[in-house]
């Protein structure tokens, strides 16, 4: 039976030299439904792996920009949201994000709630498959997943350095299984803001600017770093390794050709190949449109380029481009992703000049540079309103921000969100874990 | 003879040319230490992520050379030429008379033991 199961693509292979030697034949005949399935789910595993390595380039990044005493607590978090988003999505998420038509409340809450994500079974038939004209569930779910969990990256950096470690995995949590799933399900899951005419490809809004609330409340919540802000003056804390932070971005950056690519959601014709080639190209336009922007203004602002904004740009054109990477140009996609850089460059102080740390910059690079990815949508796709995409990014940013700003405070309240002033001087890694990151450097 | 102790702190980049000018002039040996300070050049200002922040202690490499009396001032000249960019920031030069000196492998004493 195992053998039988391969037949249709044994023949399909034995049959494509003849079709490139009969240049005069008729044109060949369209692919054919297995296939499509096949190679859309090819496109998601594919995708979904380059977008799981982002989790590597969160944790880099994150290191590089945390002080060598908290690099330790940094990696513990990201090993703890990864893993957390994975089990959390599988209970809850999955199904609450896609209630495929089954919604218990019409476009706003789904059906499926609580329930388990269910893969369809060994060795299924083409005959039994959840959904022939698609893709496999275990693909689906396992690209979907990826998301879920980059959303939960995006808080951990901004609110490195004083966290303590459980109230932020029980945040994730909820982020993974409730915030982000319920308002992914009212775009990506097709309901009402999917109905309204709302356009976000990959998630400009949807994960980016998700992450960026949910990061923002709990920077409130949690206040600076000790030492951040003192007399009314900035003082900058550095991080303690930027090759890090630049194998993080660049990691990042690769990343992200699954998780716009992947996108398109489709693998199965020359348009949806062509479509995903495009997606690929503009994605990394963007990126570097962003970099680059990030080092010219920082020159020309404060006469040196600084590596760790030109860093923080790369990913806000990314971002930028998120919401829209298939219809603009090559050179509009550059141009989306420099106003990212733009974006990043003022953002960074203006977050500071109200006493917000964002310790890696996740607020300007994933939440500013996230809403003007999406309104950035409606310059090259006809179909897109600009009043639908301002009303969009106002409902996900209330619902998220709220949201998760309650959630703080209630963790706040139940269990303290932050550690005490002697353990953040000596650093978390010491005080919280007893193992450091670098202990062959360190100075005790 | 009078032995002198010549306490220079320079500009690090500037360390090579001057162990190979010493060298040369028949300085035979010298203490190195990579330390901080400020003098008249006091600090400097620097952006990261769009704040600014003041580096109030600047790096330079310390020197410490023993050597004859007759030699101290050849040294001194060596080092200030060498060691001279015209910026502010190029250094001090100390010297001082050394009470006693001693080789431990043999036991000679002062200018010997240089």
């Amino acid at each position: 039976m195992k053998i039988l199961k391969y037949l249709p693509i044994a023949a399909l292979v034995a049959a494509v030299p003849t079709l490139g030697l009969a240049q005069d034949a008729e044109v060949p005949a369209a692919v054919p439904t297995d296939v499509v399935w096949i190679l859309n789910s090819l496109l998601f595993l594919i995708g979904g792996f380059l977008v799981f390595f982002m989790a590597a380039g969160f944790a880099m990044l994150e290191a590089g920009l945390v002080r060598s005493k908290n690099v330790t607590m940094q990696l513990t978090k990201n090993m703890g949201l990864f893993s957390l988003a994975t089990i959390f999505y599988y209970l809850i998420g999955y199904n609450l994000m896609y209630p495929l038509g089954d919604w218990a409340i019409e476009g706003y809450f789904s059906a499926l709630f609580p329930a388990v994500a269910v893969l369809e079974s060994v060795g299924v038939g083409a005959d039994a498959v959840d959904d022939y004209a698609y893709a496999s569930t275990g693909s689906d779910f396992f690209f979907q997943l990826m998301f879920c969990a980059a959303t939960a990256s995006i808080v951990s950096g901004a609110l490195a350095e004083r966290i303590k470690l459980w109230p932020f995995l029980i945040f994730t949590i909820v982020l993974t299984s409730i915030i982000y799933p319920l308002q992914a399900s009212w775009k990506w899951g097709g309901g009402f803001l999917d109905g309204m005419g709302f356009l976000d490809f990959a998630g400009s809004t949807v994960v980016h600017s998700v992450g960026g609330w949910a990061a923002l409340a709990g920077a409130i919540v949690l206040g600076p770093r000790i030492g951040k802000y003192k007399d009314g003056k900035v003082y900058p804390i550095m991080g303690s390794n930027l090759a890090l932070a630049t194998l993080g971005t660049f990691i990042l950056w690769l990343g992200w050709f699954g998780f716009n690519g992947g996108s398109q959601l489709a693998m199965g014709s020359i348009g949806d190949v062509a479509d995903v080639s495009r997606i690929f190209a503009n994605t990394n336009a963007a990126a570097a449109g962003g970099a680059i922007v990030a080092m010219i203004l920082t020159q020309v602002l404060y006469k040196k380029p600084d590596l760790t904004m030109v860093l923080n740009g790369a990913l806000a054109g990314l971002v930028s481009i998120t919401a829209e990477p298939l219809t603009p140009s090559l050179g509009v996609a550059t141009i989306i992703g420099g106003i990212g850089g733009v974006i990043v460059v003022f953002g960074v102080p203006l977050l500071d000049k109200f006493k917000i740390d964002d310790v890696v910059g996740a607020i300007p690079v994933h939440l500013f540079a996230g809403i003007w990815g999406t309104l950035a949508v409606v310059i090259t796709n006809g179909d897109a309103s600009i009043g639908t995409q301002i009303i969009s990014i106002v409902i996900v940013g209330v619902f998220v921000f709220v949201s998760s700003l309650v959630v703080w405070l209630i963790l706040k309240g139940i269990m303290g969100v932050r550690v005490d002033e002697e353990t953040e001087i000596k650093g978390l890694d010491m005080s919280e874990l007893g193992m450091e990151a670098y202990p062959e450097f360190s100075k005790g | 003879m009078q032995v002198k102790l010549i306490i220079a702190a320079i500009k690090p980049f500037k360390l090579e040319e001057v162990r190979e000018a010493l060298t040369s002039i028949g300085v035979r040996g010298m203490m190195v230490t990579e330390i901080k300070g400020f003098g008249s050049q006091s600090g400097h200002t620097e952006i990261y992520r769009g704040a600014e922040y003041a580096v109030n202690f600047v790096p330079k490499v310390k020197l410490e050379i023993v050597v004859g009396a007759d030699m101290a001032d050849q040294v001194v000249q060596t080092i200030a030429t060498t060691a001279k960019t015209d910026k502010i920031g190029d250094g001090k030069i100390f010297v001082l008379d050394v009470e006693s000196a001693m080789r431990v492998r043999t036991g000679e004493t002062n200018q010997d033991a240089i």
